[in-house]
Parts: structure tokens; sequence; C-alpha cells
């Protein structure tokens, strides 16, 4: 297990990476259920959060999970929990509520197979599930995509950080191929500054108001303006916290998407390809929601093709047609779970489509 | 010189007004908690996850700062709020359906971990604001909108016992069944909901108690005649009683 670590380069497995990057972001709970292959989260937040004299519950379910941190959030503190494909469905209702109570639940999800039991392999089957989200309403959950264990630890503290700047949940989606792999990291200390949640957060009606955290309206119109302000405020989040890597992409005659670990592969194949001549960009949002749109409109001015590539069978590239608008043509490359593919399969899978 | 002998509680909303249907013992329930709040003193130091029903708008009545939880996720949302502020006194306020059904993982876990939080379950064999359909502590027999027939142990099986199993579960320190169809009963009542937030505040654990409520208007009855059911079909097969207390 690793310590806390703030200012040391370390060797550590991803899981245990954002489960430290989640301590030293000031996570004051953290209620978890198992489930491969992101249990080493679970396993050490027990240990460290009892030693910090933090929340902690093993809890029965991932239903009972989310809404433990909807809970500690109402009043004002830093809760999260983590989980898996099959078991982040079950917590949709919870993420729903979250979102129309405006609480700053932190998820971390680390993808596996599915659909269903599916398997422990890893995937980027939960796009969908993570952008859209399968609770009730109108909502959006602010979602983050590493692709390094280095990235994983910024965008822990990145993720408690809009979670608690906009009052929403916010899930950093990771996979079951970073969660289990080792790699250098630094922690360093949390960069940003905590909210002041003393306005809204119940603490008990003394000397004030008695404050009411609920989703629901039984009028019309109180509903619909609680709506349009949660929309006001995915607005702002499209308009400043868009995030994403590209090269290459200026002269490209066909730009490459692709997100979280896969997108390394991918990288390395278009530096193949761009060694042997073929005008390859590369892009990786980084935001999967915000979604970078605007960026997406612009290079579709630039370039000739895009071609996503996903382990899954086409989840992303439907963000990436809806930005393009049928401007030029969105190909898909994929495969449904399991093993990322190689640079060689990529490679010759992204040098058919300039052919 | 005239003596106060009944007023509403401090700590109360001024402004209130009841919405439940007349003859509902919703309203003296939550009368009760109210006056065990001004007893005890915790009012402005509480935060209560409220459930889904007719319990739901608890927060009208109590002035007290609140959170709703979805349906039989009270228990979870209510550990949440008290892991992160040990201090506060957190309590929950549901009916059977919230509770006892679709919550009944999450109330029996609270109470197995021993969460230091009270719990109120309004027990009316029914599910009421959805219209009164059949639910966990339907009776044998009884006839509600989704059992036509009558309760049949074929197609529905048996009601559960709340106040006996949640006694089993060693992180309770009360437990507690009570009634509200007489003055004496209501007055037990009362102490059973002192108790449950008493083992709280002192730190020994998950306090509980299961309130026997009339719900006339499912049950179709006057609420005099809703009363009589309480004591004659209900308290047979839901016994009153204290069935644990580590107060004494």
């Amino acid at each position: 297990m690793v310590e806390v670590l703030n200012n040391k380069k370390v060797l550590t497995k991803g899981n245990y990476a954002i489960a430290n990057a989640a301590v030293i972001a000031g996570c004051d709970c953290y209620f978890g259920y198992p489930i491969t292959p992101q249990s080493e989260i679970g396993e050490f937040m027990s240990g460290k959060m009892q030693e910090l004299n933090r929340g902690y519950v093993s809890a029965e379910s991932e239903l009972a999970a989310i809404n433990m941190c909807i809970g500690a959030c109402a009043t004002g503190k830093k809760a999260m929990t983590s989980s898996s494909s099959c078991a982040i469905a079950l917590m949709q209702e919870g993420l729903s509520y979250a979102t129309s109570d405006e609480l700053p639940v932190v998820v971390i999800s680390v993808m596996r197979g599915g659909p269903g039991l599916g398997n422990i392999f890893p995937s980027q089957g939960d796009y969908n599930q993570a952008t859209i989200g399968g609770g009730d309403g109108d909502y959006k959950v602010i979602v983050l995509s590493p692709s390094t264990v280095q990235e994983a630890v910024d965008l822990t503290y990145k993720t408690f950080h809009l979670a608690h700047k906009y009052r929403n949940p916010a899930m950093l989606l990771a996979d079951g191929l970073l969660g289990q792999m080792m790699e250098p990291v630094e922690f360093g200390e949390y960069p940003y500054k905590d909210f002041d949640h003393s306005s809204w957060a119940l603490s008990g009606a003394k000397g004030r108001k008695q404050r009411i955290i609920r989703s629901y309206s039984p009028v019309e119109a109180p509903q619909c303006d609680h709506i349009r302000h949660l929309f006001d405020k995915y607005k702002q989040m499209e308009e400043n916290e868009v995030m994403f890597e590209e090269f290459w992409t200026e002269d490209a005659d066909l730009i490459v998407t692709s997100f979280g670990s896969l997108s390394r592969n991918v990288k390395a194949a278009i530096k193949q390809l761009r060694a042997k001549g073929l005008k390859i960009g590369f892009f990786r949002p980084i935001t999967l929601f915000p979604f970078p749109n605007k960026r997406v409109q612009e290079l579709a001015n630039k370039t000739k093709k895009f071609l996503a590539i996903e382990v899954n069978m086409g989840q992303m590239v439907r963000d990436v047609r809806l930005a393009v608008n049928g401007k030029i043509p969105v190909e898909f490359y994929g495969k449904p779970v399991g093993s990322w593919p190689s640079v060689e399969e990529l490679a010759e899978a992204i040098e058919r489509e300039v052919k | 010189m005239a003596t106060q002998v009944f007023k509403i509680p401090d700590s109360f909303n001024k402004d209130f007004k009841y919405t439940f249907c007349p003859g509902c013992d919703h309203g003296v329930a939550i009368r009760l908690v109210g006056e065990v709040m001004d007893e005890l003193g915790f009012r402005e130091n509480t935060i209560a996850a409220t459930a889904i029903g007719c319990s739901v708008t608890l927060y009208d009545f109590l002035n007290i700062d609140a959170i709703e939880s979805p349906h039989g996720r009270a228990l979870a949302v209510a550990t949440g709020v008290k892991r992160a502020n040990p201090d506060k006194t957190v309590f929950t306020y549901s009916g059977d359906g919230d509770f006892a059904s679709i919550g009944i993982g999450e109330s029996l876990h609270a109470a197995l971990r021993g969460e230091k939080i009270t719990a109120i379950c309004i027990n009316n064999t029914t599910y009421g604001m959805t219209g009164g359909q059949c639910g966990p502590t339907t009776l044998v027999n009884q006839v509600t909108t989704t059992s036509p027939h009558g309760r049949n142990l074929d197609y529905y099986g048996y009601p559960i016992k709340l106040a006996e199993h949640f006694a089993l579960c060693d992180g309770v320190a009360f437990s507690a069944r009570v009634s509200l169809d007489s003055v004496a009963n209501i007055r037990k009542a009362k102490q059973a909901i002192k108790k449950a937030f008493q083992v709280q505040l002192e730190g020994k654990g998950f306090g509980f108690v299961e309130i026997l409520s009339s719900c006339p208007t499912n049950w179709r009855m006057l609420p005099e005649k809703a009363h009589d059911r309480v004591r004659n079909e209900m308290m047979p097969v839901f016994v009153p009683g204290i069935y644990k207390d580590l107060t004494i």
C-alpha cells in the first residue's frame, strides 16, 4: 500500500494512485462496495480513511454507497465512491438525484467488460453510461478521462474541484487497464482551493431558516426553472472547462479520435504513420462531458475525414458525428471488449482509411 | 391560574398546516417527534433524511434541516450525513413501504452497523400515497388495490414484523413497537420515541420505533373505525412492546 507522499515520485498502481489522490484532495468520506477491477481503491481507503479519522463505510451495496455520498455531500463535505460498469449501473438513480439536488458527489468508474456481468477485461463500453447516463430526467454528469496513471492523479484532483465548483456530480472514467497498471507518479499538493459551502449545506437550523435539499417540486414552474438553472451550469462548463489533447491536426488529411488509455496505442500508431509520410492527426477529448464540440467543429473545416477508435462498438463516435454534423465522413474502428488493439493493428486500420 | 396542558411543539414551523387525510396518524406521530425534540433540545442540531411517500413532507411541519432521499434510501443517506457529521442528531421518518420494502437492505444494514441514528417507521399496512396497494406489512387476508382477493400466502407470503427483527441486530440499542389508537398508547409512543433518540444522543447505537398507524382513506373507513382496526386486527399480529432497550 502506498503512503500519502506529496513530493516524491513513486511507482504506483493506477487504482492506488487514484485513491491516494482522493485522500490528498481532502476527501472527507469514502463509501464503497467491492468490484473488480477497482477493488484496490476501496481497500486503500478502508485503511487510510480510518488512520486519518475520516469517514469510511463498507457499504452493503452500490445503491447504499452512492446515497451515503449524497448524505455526506448534503452537509458540504467531500465524499466519493468508486465502482465499475455493471455496478455503476446501480448508481444511476443516485446520480440523477445528486444532479437535481446539486450535490458534489465524486464517482470513480473503472470500466470492465459488459453488458451484464460481462467480464473483468478492460473496456471502454461505459462511455455512454458515463456521458448520457441511465438516470431519469434531464441531467448531466461531469466526466473526465485519464490516459496515464499521472493523469489519473491530476484528474482525480480536477474531478473533486469541478464537482464542488459547480455543485454537480463528477466522474473520473478510467478503465481496468489503467487501474491495474503501474507507472511512476508525482502527487504534489491538491492544486485547487476549497469552496465555501456554508451558504447552502445542511448543518442544523440554528439561528437561521431551515434548509431543505430535495429534487422535486410539486409545481410546474419552479421545476422548469430548476432544470433550466442546471442547464445554465452545463453551458458554463462547456464554455470554461473543456479539456482535450491534440497534435499534428493542422495539416492532417485524417484525424483519429480516441479517449482514455487506449489513446496511447493510437498515438504510437500515428507516429509510425507520420514517419512514413502520411498526414494523420490525433485528437483526444479529456473532458467527455463537456465534450469538445467547438474544437471538433473547427477541425472538421481543416481535415478531410475523422476516424474514431474505441474499445466498444462505437460510442464516442456519436459525439464526434454530432459535432461534425455531416460535413465530412466520420468512420469507426474498434472491438467490443478485451486487450487494447496493438500499435501495429491500429496503424493498419488507420492506414486503410487514407488509402 | 390556568395551566397550559397542550401546545404546538416549539420545534414546529410557525405557519405549518397539516396536509394529511382526516384521521391519519402521521400528524400525531410527527407532533410526538416535535415534543421529544423540544424536551431533549436537539432541534437546532438536527438533520433529517426524509423518505418517499406520505412522510415526505415532514420538513413542512418540523423546523429542521432535511434532505429528501430517493425511495428506500433514507438510512443510507442518513448514514452519509452522520458519518460526515458525527456531532449532529440524525433521524429518518419513513413509511413501511419505503423503510421495510424497497429500503429493507439499507434499513437493516444501518441497524446492523449500529449507526448512531434514530429511525421511525410508520406501519399502516399499505402504500398510502400511491393509493393503498399491498405492501410488506399488509396483513394476511387484507384486501388492497393489488390484493383484491385478500393477501393470501400463495401469492404474497407473510408480512414483516419489524420491531422484533430490528431488536435482533447487535447494533440496535432500542427497538419498540407502539400504537397511536388511544391516549394511553400515545403516551407510551412518546416515551419510545424519546428513548430512540436518547440512545443516539448517548452514543449507544441505533434507535428504532415502529408506529402502528391508521390510514382511513385507503382502508375505506371512518377514522374511529380505523383505530378499531388498529386495535382488533393489527395489534394481535404486530404486538406493541419494547423489544430491546439498552438504556436500562
